[in-house]
């Protein structure tokens, strides 16, 4: 007997699935990390913010790509979204932040029911190109609305009040990034009780298996576009903390390469187990800062010689291994 | 009088020119203990999928209780009663056996879409899963992922799931398939403890189980209802014979 | 009225030789996808090559345009063997998100590799004096090399179909698009197939990528840039069918460019409606399999 099932065993196997949602000491570690960054490395915040910020972008595709098995290249649409709400918002006089992330969040989650409901029709790689084609649309529309979104130059102008009405946004980012991680424990806690409730385990069985899901009467695309809204909402939220922690949208934030960005950095970190991104962007985001520098092009190169060796060796990325290796070696 | 649990009227699907499914009339009365048999090809899960919704028909229809249902989707026929299996395991192959059979009783429930109750909070949904599980004695394997487990009990789960649905119709898309034959005893023993009311329609390759378990017989060629009758009737049909002999050199 | 016809006629021109360039560049896609079953994001990068390599041959060489063709679309070809061999294979039982990642990587790999060697802005090709300057047609002047470009795309779409239809090979992989366990039990070594399939598809590629290079412009971003219109060439064409993507490329080559040159300011944005609209009504494409 290995150790796993030596502790599993003392446990009956209804308490054992009635307890699964039951909040592990593990899960501290991130938060723990989050607290101690800003205490030890108070110049490197405004990073820090870019950090949690895709911590809570990868997080949204988790639910969509990790849990509901929908392979997506148009994330980034959402985050758009979300950014050019909340700053266009904040150009626009709506200066006070929090409303403003709702509101990100309600267009952002909208846009992507009504268009979950179109291309969750299809599958396979036209839901690939659908998914592509709807970013590329976003695209166009930004760029060429540009008395509106500012086009190529970005939007500016972005004014947001003090956080609270209390705590303005400093030059060092230590309000920015206080309230990036605030954020963004709301937002696991919601995508952590959603993963674990009936819908997200259904979003499971859907992954593993849509024709069983069908035949045990799971009306399975309402529950694959209800999940592609939320995770759309919470892509928006993650672009709306990047409009306003930064006071600047680029046309950039709608882009394959965002898209592909996320994804990388979901699957290097493992996907469909909640905790992926927050593994995936601290170490994507740091090296992306550190080789970038040097030269974006190699950026690309190493980034691309990665995920195929990723692919080719390493499926289920570093959550993936650790769980590997702790099963060889308890 | 009271309507069958299912029945079928003239249904039928082509592909095209092919026809595979040709006018079938059929009842299966409520605690039926009824067999479709046929050589290969003969269009017996097709026949299944068409029931369940799985593929839509091409003329007549499906009625479950008297009611047609002939225009709903999978989903909506689940929800009045109907179950099924697969012939190839259609699991959820990462999920702990026990996690598979709260899925379906959790569907059946209505309770699939809660978004914020945690799962494990519905004690009497897993109380459930797991007496099931006792029952087609699958509980020492309750957390082991499915994919893990014997290729045999993997079938057990099959059926598990769609007995968490509580169906009035059960439709079991040969049970026993590449089981060991070994093994098919326990298969057998699950089926004869199934509620006494459920109306079960099997299709079976194993000759031997089909008459230990049916107590009517539907022979299924190339699409249409060869002939319908008691197990004594059905062995003593010449064409039935025939048919299978036919098959038999073939292979 | 006057100004409609002969914007009719420059609309249709210009299209043709932007759908021909997609068609190429994409059709190979179409018959791997229905064929393997493989979301291969990097094809493009096939294209690309193909471009850079005519390109480089003519302008570092001396090599004629024709003959720097011919040597790319070999050279792709062998290249997409060796990597179909050695990489894609392990792949086709992987899922399609493993897919997907796998060939983004391939094409960033490719897109840096591009930015290394030939720089980031476009490459010109130098087209020889038999195709430029203007043919005379229908009493209006049309730019010799597009009008090439069409001429050379319709005859590799005829060619193709009657290899497809007539020869053993294309029956052979008309039998595996069907059913490939059908199609390896009756003998068929599939993997040569593939191996076979997958040269084509990237030497038709290189062909797009080479003899487009002057309306497709041939720079690192290629790959990424044109992907979004390659798998609308392929979904909407139905994937594993090789008349599909034909139609699929005119539709979309001449639809947008007729949105763009009517509506400048709104036309990409009216081809990905239409686009959303099409696929609601046909979801498996013009000429798939529901």
């Amino acid at each position: 007997m290995t150790k796993l099932d030596r502790r599993t065993a003392a446990v009956h196997p209804v308490d054992h699935i009635a307890h699964s949602h039951r909040l592990r000491w593990p899960e501290a570690l991130p938060w723990l990390l989050i607290a101690a960054t800003y205490l030890l490395f108070p110049s490197y915040l405004a990073l820090g913010s870019q950090v949690l910020i895709m911590v809570l972008f990868a997080l949204s595709l988790d639910l969509v790509l990790g849990y509901a098995g929908i392979v997506t290249l148009g994330h980034a649409a959402f985050f758009g979204l979300g950014a050019y709400t909340a700053g266009l918002l904040a150009a626009h006089g709506w200066s006070e932040p929090i409303s403003a992330l709702f509101a990100a969040a309600v267009v952002a989650g909208a846009f992507g029911a009504a268009s979950g409901a179109i291309i969750l029709r299809t599958s396979g790689l036209t839901l690939l190109m659908l998914t592509l084609a709807v970013v590329s649309l976003l695209a166009e529309a930004a760029n060429k609305a540009d008395s509106i979104t500012g086009g190529a130059d970005g939007l500016q102008g972005i004014v947001i009040n003090p956080l609270l009405g209390r705590f303005d946004f400093d030059l060092y980012g230590r309000t920015a990034y206080l309230y990036c991680a605030a954020v963004l424990l709301v937002m696991w806690y919601v995508v952590r009780r959603l993963v674990h409730s009936p819908f997200g385990r259904s979003l499971t069985g859907i992954r593993e298996n849509r024709l069983r899901m069908h035949a045990i009467g799971a009306p399975v695309r309402r529950r694959l576009v209800t999940a592609y809204a939320i995770g759309a909402a919470v892509a928006g939220v993650a672009g709306a903390l990047q409009a306003q922690t930064t006071q600047f949208v680029a046309l950039n934030v709608i882009s394959f390469h965002l898209s592909a960005a996320v994804l990388i950095i979901l699957i290097f970190g493992g996907a469909g187990r909640l905790y992926g991104a927050f593994v995936g962007a601290p170490i994507y985001m740091v090296a992306q800062d550190m080789l970038s520098r040097l030269d974006p092009v190699y950026w690309f190169f190493w980034v691309g010689l990665l995920l195929v060796l990723v692919v080719l060796f390493a499926r289920g990325g570093i959550l993936g291994c650790v769980d590997g290796v702790r099963r060889r070696w308890p | 009088m009271t309507s069958p649990a299912l029945e079928t009227r003239r249904l039928s699907k082509s592909f095209g020119a092919l026809v595979v499914t040709n006018e079938v009339d059929f009842k299966l009365e409520r605690g039926a203990r009824h067999a479709l048999i046929g050589p290969n090809g003969a269009g017996k899960t097709t026949f299944i999928n068409l029931i369940t919704g799985r593929i839509p028909h091409s003329a007549g229809c499906v009625l479950l209780d008297g009611e047609d249902v002939s225009a709903l989707p999978q989903e909506a026929r689940v929800k009045r009663g109907l179950g099924r299996t697969f012939q190839i395991n259609t699991l959820f192959p990462d999920l702990s056996v026990l996690e598979n059979v709260v899925m379906a009783v959790s569907e059946r429930q209505g309770r699939g879409g809660d978004l914020f109750r945690p799962a494990g909070s519905r004690r009497d949904i897993i109380d459930e899963a797991y007496d099931l599980l006792e029952r087609l004695r699958l509980a020492d394997d309750a957390l082991r992922p499915v994919r893990t487990i014997a290729y045999g009990r993997q079938r057990l789960v099959e059926i598990a799931i769609a007995l968490g649905l509580k169906p009035k119709v059960l439709l079991l898309d040969e049970p026993a398939a590449g089981v060991p034959s070994a093994e098919t005893a326990l298969i057998l023993d699950v089926m004869a403890e199934l509620p006494a009311e459920m109306a079960v329609l099997i299709i079976e390759h194993d000759m031997d189980l089909v008459f230990r378990f049916a107590r009517r017989i539907t022979v299924l060629v190339q699409g249409a209802v060869l002939t319908e009758g008691s197990p004594a009737e059905i062995l003593a049909d010449p064409r039935v014979r025939e048919v299978y002999l036919g098959e038999r050199r073939h292979d | 009225m006057s100004q409609f016809l002969p914007a009719l006629v420059s609309i249709l021109f210009h299209g043709l030789a932007y759908a021909m360039v997609l068609y190429l560049a994409a059709v190979g896609l179409s018959v791997t996808m229905g064929l393997m079953g493989f979301a291969n994001l990097a094809h493009g990068v096939f294209a690309m090559a193909g471009g850079y390599l005519t390109i480089t041959l003519m302008a570092a060489l001396g090599v004629g345009f024709l003959p720097a063709l011919a040597v790319a679309i070999l050279a792709v070809a062998a290249a997409s063997v060796v990597l179909e061999r050695t990489l894609y294979a392990r792949l086709y039982t992987a899922s399609e998100i493993d897919q997907v990642l796998f060939t983004i990587g391939l094409v960033y790999m490719a897109t840096a590799a591009a930015t290394f060697f030939w720089g980031p802005s476009p490459q010109h090709l130098a087209l020889p004096a038999a195709l430029q300057g203007d043919i005379p047609l229908v009493g209006r002047q049309f730019p010799t090399y597009r009008a090439f470009v069409i001429v050379m795309g319709f005859a590799t779409a005829l060619g193709l179909w009657a290899g497809i239809e007539r020869t053993r090979f294309g029956a052979m992989i008309r039998a595996a698009v069907d059913n490939r366990a059908m199609a390896r039990s009756v003998g068929i070594d599939t993997d040569r197939l593939f191996s076979l399939t997958f040269a084509l598809g990237g030497g038709l590629a290189a062909l797009g990528g080479g003899i487009g290079a002057e309306i497709l412009s041939i720079h690192p971003a290629y790959a990424i840039e044109h992907l979004v219109y390659f798998l609308i060439v392929v979904a909407v064409g139905g994937m594993g069918s090789i008349r599909g993507p034909f139609f699929a490329a005119l539709l979309l080559g001449i639809g947008d460019t007729a949105c763009k040159y009517l509506f400048p300011e709104i036309g990409a944005v009216f081809i990905y409606i239409a686009l959303f609209i099409l696929l609601l009504w046909r979801p498996a494409g013009l000429f798939g399999r529901a």
